[in-house]
């Protein structure tokens, strides 16, 4: 393979006008390899600055607040005129105390309630969509979906306010909250129900947000299954429900717990939709599911223009630990996926599983 | 199936009967069947409901005092028009689609076209890593490093970039894959034409992989458009026209107002919150029905 631009002349092409020398050059596939090696050195770049950044900020802080920062709910801001005073090195001021349990907590129940209500919705409007509905019709959910996952989060977050929380306190939550009997686990549906802004509503509005990640992914991946096995089910005498779960299911399994590890990364890291209807309880763990509360991002987005406020500097250096903390997670999650995918689908496509 | 026709095929029963009944379904199965899918159409339901009630609750609610005179005033402390945060948006868009566009569209094709191996394998790590880091936190480190140890305070330059980092793993994914899809025939059939490598990039399968790539930048600046956290930090507000000047110029933008006004015991305030949900709804309206047109439109040109 001779992967070369046009030789240029002997003389070296000074007969040639300079702009037709450059075009030459350009089209190269040395030169064009070049270049793209120096832009696509540029993401890793960006990820050094976020990364170093970030590391910088936090490291004191680390040190400071101890493992204490992950086992009590405590935001002890102290006072912005008290002294500066230094313990270990690390410039502080007086009184102040961080422990963000309630935030990390916070965040893994609004994902976990986001999952647990959008998955089998999402799943199974998928299989509606693929199996029973007309073409036009899954073109126009089709269309449905796009805008769902297109609306930015905060206008998500501004209907999950002034619309949806309200609603949800009003005609929902009470009859839940009235009628949920008194045992362990479903208790913590009981009790004062609010105004509309906690738990319960961050979780469905983060739910109405990983909608459409899964059940878009869900269709695609449903609509790929060959035809054979499926006939072969019906043959079978499997009735197409059972030929829905039994194998058009198991056949995407893996690709659709894909979809859902990517829908929980953006539940975890959602902040203006959490924010807005979280009821921003700092330090907070809600005694019901519909308690206000915060997560990590809702906490990191409120407090961070005050956090320039510490003349010490060190509120801003435990919002760069609290951002560890969440991009921990987040990451931890993706590897997660990549990891149980590969394994999955390494089992999961002869077409008797599960049977 | 009708019992005259299965008569033809099934010979007479014993008893001497001339209509075959085939076997009921079990109750059971019956139920069990539609059971299933009614809960699949709730499903799909709640998928269908939430959507419509979102689009039409903010538009019901914006459209009675929606007036196109929004879109020349510029915003008075919490009330007036949306100039300033149209023109605002614009900028970091263009911006975005300018530098981040660049950067992701040269990295995808490097990924797609050239890196192999481990090489290849490190370099995209690198932008899908950076698509699993939360917005904020990318917003976090912009207002750190560069707004405040660069001192650029609020600024057009830092959004740029904050903007640009968040978008990279969208276009880039978007390029390579969009590189994957042209047909190998095309490639093969250059090389035998004897083209030289950079011109079979330039004029044959980039061409191919144009649209792929415009549907990436699109999801990109619907992306800039809509992104909130960050620019409450790098961007910070102003309810001025942008200037054009790089660093320690506040901008305004769309969804600043939604997020800042939306709990104003004013009501025009709050009516300038829905204003502006309504003005970034019609703009993902656009882009969706953009993406559409240039999706059918390589379809058919491949036909």
């Amino acid at each position: 393979m001779a992967r070369q631009a046009p030789a240029l002349p002997a003389d070296g092409g000074a007969g040639i006008p300079l702009s037709r020398r450059l075009g030459r050059l350009l089209s190269g596939d040395a030169t064009a390899r070049r270049v793209g090696f120096a832009f696509a050195l540029l993401p890793a770049v960006a990820l050094a600055f976020v990364l170093i950044t970030l590391l910088v900020k936090a490291l004191p802080a680390f040190g400071f607040n101890g493992l204490s920062f992950f086992t009590k709910s405590v935001w002890n801001v102290g006072g912005y005129s008290s002294a500066v005073t230094k313990t270990g090195g690390v410039e502080h001021l007086q009184g102040q105390q961080f422990g963000v349990l309630a935030e990390v907590v916070g965040t893994l129940v609004s994902s976990a309630i986001a999952l647990i209500v959008a998955v089998p919705v999402s799943v199974g409007a998928a299989l509606f969509i693929v199996e029973r509905l007309p073409r036009q019709l899954a073109n126009l959910v089709g269309a449905f979906l796009e805008l769902l996952a297109g609306v930015p989060s905060v206008i998500i977050g501004l209907w999950g306010a002034l619309t949806f929380g309200p609603f949800i306190a009003k005609d929902i939550a009470p009859a839940i909250a009235n009628h949920m009997p008194d045992v362990p686990v479903l208790s913590y549906f009981r009790g004062a129900t609010g105004a509309g802004l906690g738990e319960l509503v961050s979780g469905l509005v983060l739910a109405v947000m990983v909608i459409p990640i899964v059940a878009a992914t869900s269709r695609d991946l449903i609509r790929q299954v060959p035809i054979l096995p499926r006939e072969g089910a019906i043959a079978l005498g499997m009735s197409d429900a059972q030929t829905a779960r039994r194998v058009t299911l198991p056949w995407v399994g893996s690709g659709i717990l894909g979809a859902v590890v990517l829908g929980l990364g953006r539940a975890l890291g959602e902040t203006m939709a959490v924010a807005m209807t979280c009821g921003f309880a700092l330090g907070a763990v809600p005694g019901n599911i519909y308690g206000a509360m915060s997560t990590i991002a809702a906490t990191v987005v409120f407090q961070l223009d005050q956090a320039f406020s510490d003349p010490s500097g060190f509120e801003i250096r435990t919002l760069a630990e609290l951002a560890v903390v969440l991009m921990v997670i987040t990451l931890a999650t993706n590897v997660l996926a990549a990891l149980l995918v590969r394994r999955v689908s390494g089992t999961a496509l002869p077409v008797g599983r599960g049977l | 199936m009708s019992s005259t026709s299965s008569a033809d095929l099934v010979p007479p029963s014993p008893r001497g009967a001339t209509t075959y009944e085939w076997p009921a379904v079990p109750m059971r199965r019956r139920v069990g069947n539609a059971v299933f899918w009614v809960l699949c159409f709730i499903g799909l339901a709640l998928v269908v409901v939430p959507t419509i009630w979102l689009a039409a609750g903010i538009v019901v609610r914006a459209l009675p005092h929606f007036s196109f005179s929004v879109l020349t005033t510029d915003t008075t402390g919490e009330t007036g028009g949306l100039e300033n945060a149209v023109l605002g948006t614009a900028l970091l868009a263009l911006g975005v689609l300018v530098i981040g566009g660049t950067i992701s569209i040269l990295t995808g094709l490097y990924l797609g076209e050239f890196a192999r191996g481990r090489h290849r394998g490190v370099m995209r790590g690198a932008y899908e890593v950076l698509a699993g880091i939360p917005s904020i936190v990318l917003g976090y480190c912009g207002f750190v490093a560069l707004s405040i140890g660069l001192g650029w305070k609020n600024s057009l330059l830092a959004s740029w970039i904050v903007l640009s980092i968040i978008s990279i793993p969208y276009i880039a994914k978007a390029t390579e894959s969009a590189l994957g899809q042209v047909p190998s025939s095309y490639r093969e059939g250059a090389e035998a034409l004897g083209i030289p490598a950079g011109w079979t990039l330039r004029k044959i399968i980039l061409k191919a992989a144009t649209p792929g790539i415009v549907t990436g930048l699109l999801i990109a600046i619907a992306i800039a458009v809509g992104e909130t956290a960050p620019l409450l930090a790098v961007a910070g507000w102003n309810d001025q026209n942008p200037s054009l000047s790089l660093t320690n110029s506040p901008i305004g933008y769309l969804t600043y107002p939604i997020f800042s006004f939306y709990q104003s015991p004013d009501k025009a305030s709050v009516d300038l919150s829905y204003d502006s949900a309504f003005l970034l709804l019609i703009f993902v309206l656009l882009i969706i029905i953009a993406g559409r047109v240039i999706i059918w439109r390589s379809r058919r040109h491949a036909e």
